[in-house]
């Protein structure tokens, strides 16, 4: 049913393509964060591969520096309904990470860890298979904090909220854990393809 | 859990009750519509429909307090906005529109949670803090709270006039404003930039240390904000933030 009176701004023909349902173009880069920005040293930074509590590999900034290197160029969406074309990333390929440490995944699901207490769920096999990278780079140049630096998770085809900022590493889990949003009333996957915003969604 | 969660997805009618100016460039917008009762803080998703079909979606904060007899939303008028104009230029009493919520559970306020609650807002950032104020005085007045409030001019401060009654009468709360573009009106309020000495000032005249703190607005305003509020020695787990950005 029309709301009376509403017109709006359909997008133009390629955006409309590009943009999956519910979601406007934005240029800018929004950014979204429960709390404050934490200070993440590099002399400190270590990312860590876990089975639950068990570390399974650690890499220092300059180790995690010297691993293989990939770069993404694409789009992404927010569940706050922006989406932004065209972004480039540069990092580690998940596939390269679990080489270096030498494993096979022990497990078909994980959690990404952040320094400021934050957590996300992802199913393993939407990381492997170039799906998924640890971004230390966007536009160019080094990950800005605001935007989760020294090191985020990227994760292009699900809503950015599962790209967790701050990353300091990824634990897998037996079962397909909820993190902090998906707790609090985000939906489990977040296909934004499939407008998985809340749980109850499709 | 996931039943209310399940239930907060699903799309309802939303009928437009009362449009309210607040500031040049910001209206209330009073709505009745099916929802649970949301948290102080929370948002809700809406949803326009053009005739050819084309539909426009956004989040907005609810501004009044968990079981008020309407819902309201402030919406500011975005330059260049595809929604926003609608509510500022459109939208009338009787009209309806889809909506769908309460969304958000972490930053929420309850009266459980306790305080002393800082609440620091910048702009349109008072909205969900304005529900959480509301609440406060409602279920818990014991508790107290401080509401930092920097907007550009006095003209453009949301809920002015509630804002300065409740100051005036609740020995709880207590109100500081920052104008940025525009000299104080008052010796306890000020006009600079809201930045670590200035937050220095104002909690140092509260004498209060926060239980939690919420921060809301422009992210420019919320990376300032709670950096100071860190270096101030507020523990970084202690501040929630939200951070409004893109476009509307």
């Amino acid at each position: 049913m029309a709301t009376r009176g509403f017109f709006g701004r359909p997008p133009g023909k390629d955006a409309a393509r590009r943009l999956p349902p519910g979601q406007y173009e934005t240029r800018d880069f929004p950014v979204l964060s429960m709390g404050p920005t934490p200070q993440v040293e590099l002399a400190t930074w270590r990312f860590t591969l876990r089975e639950g509590a068990r570390p399974i590999a650690s890499w220092s900034w300059p180790e995690f520096e010297a691993l293989p290197r990939t770069a993404w160029r694409g789009d992404i969406h927010c569940v706050t309904k922006w989406s932004k074309f065209d972004t480039q990333w540069e990092g580690v390929d998940i596939d390269a990470l679990f080489a270096a440490a030498g494993i096979a995944p022990p497990t078909a699901f994980l959690l990404a860890e952040s320094y400021d207490g934050y957590d996300t769920n992802v199913p393993v096999a939407d990381l492997t298979g170039g799906r998924g990278m640890i971004a230390t780079r966007y536009d160019g140049a080094p990950l800005a904090p605001e935007h989760g630096g020294p090191a985020r998770l990227l994760v292009p085809h699900l809503y950015f909220w599962k790209s967790a900022k701050w990353v300091k590493g990824l634990r897998f889990t037996p079962r397909n854990e909820a993190g902090f949003w998906e707790l609090r009333g985000y939906h489990l996957y977040g296909d934004p393809w499939r407008e998985q915003r809340y749980t109850g969604d499709p | 859990m996931s039943a209310p969660f399940a239930e907060a997805s699903r799309w309802r009618e939303a009928l437009i009750e009362r449009v309210v100016r607040q500031t040049p460039r910001v209206v209330s917008v009073f709505l009745r519509a099916p929802l649970a009762e949301h948290q102080a803080g929370q948002h809700v998703d809406i949803r326009l429909t053009a005739p050819d079909g084309y539909q426009a979606q956004r989040s907005y904060s609810v501004a009044s307090a968990p079981g008020a007899a309407a819902i309201e939303l402030a919406i500011e008028r975005l330059d260049d906005g595809e929604v926003s104009p609608y509510f500022h230029e459109v939208a009338r009493p009787g009209d309806s529109f889809e909506l769908r919520g309460p969304i958000g559970g972490h930053f929420v306020w309850r009266p459980e949670d306790g305080g002393p609650i800082l609440l620091v807002g910048g702009g349109s950032g008072i909205v969900p803090l304005m529900a959480m104020e509301r609440h406060r005085a409602a279920r818990a007045p014991q508790v107290e709270a401080l509401l930092v409030y920097s907007a550009r001019s006095f003209e453009e401060l949301i809920f002015r006039d509630e804002l300065l009654e409740r100051r005036a009468r609740d020995g709880a709360f207590r109100l500081v404003t920052t104008t940025t573009r525009e000299p104080r009106r008052t010796a306890v309020d000020f006009d600079r930039r809201l930045d670590r000495t200035l937050l220095r000032e104002i909690l140092a005249g509260w004498g209060r240390a926060p239980r939690q703190a919420y921060v809301c607005g422009s992210n420019a305003f919320v990376e300032a904000v709670t950096a100071a509020l860190v270096a101030e020695g507020v523990a970084a787990r202690s501040i929630r933030a939200e951070r409004y950005g893109g476009a509307a």
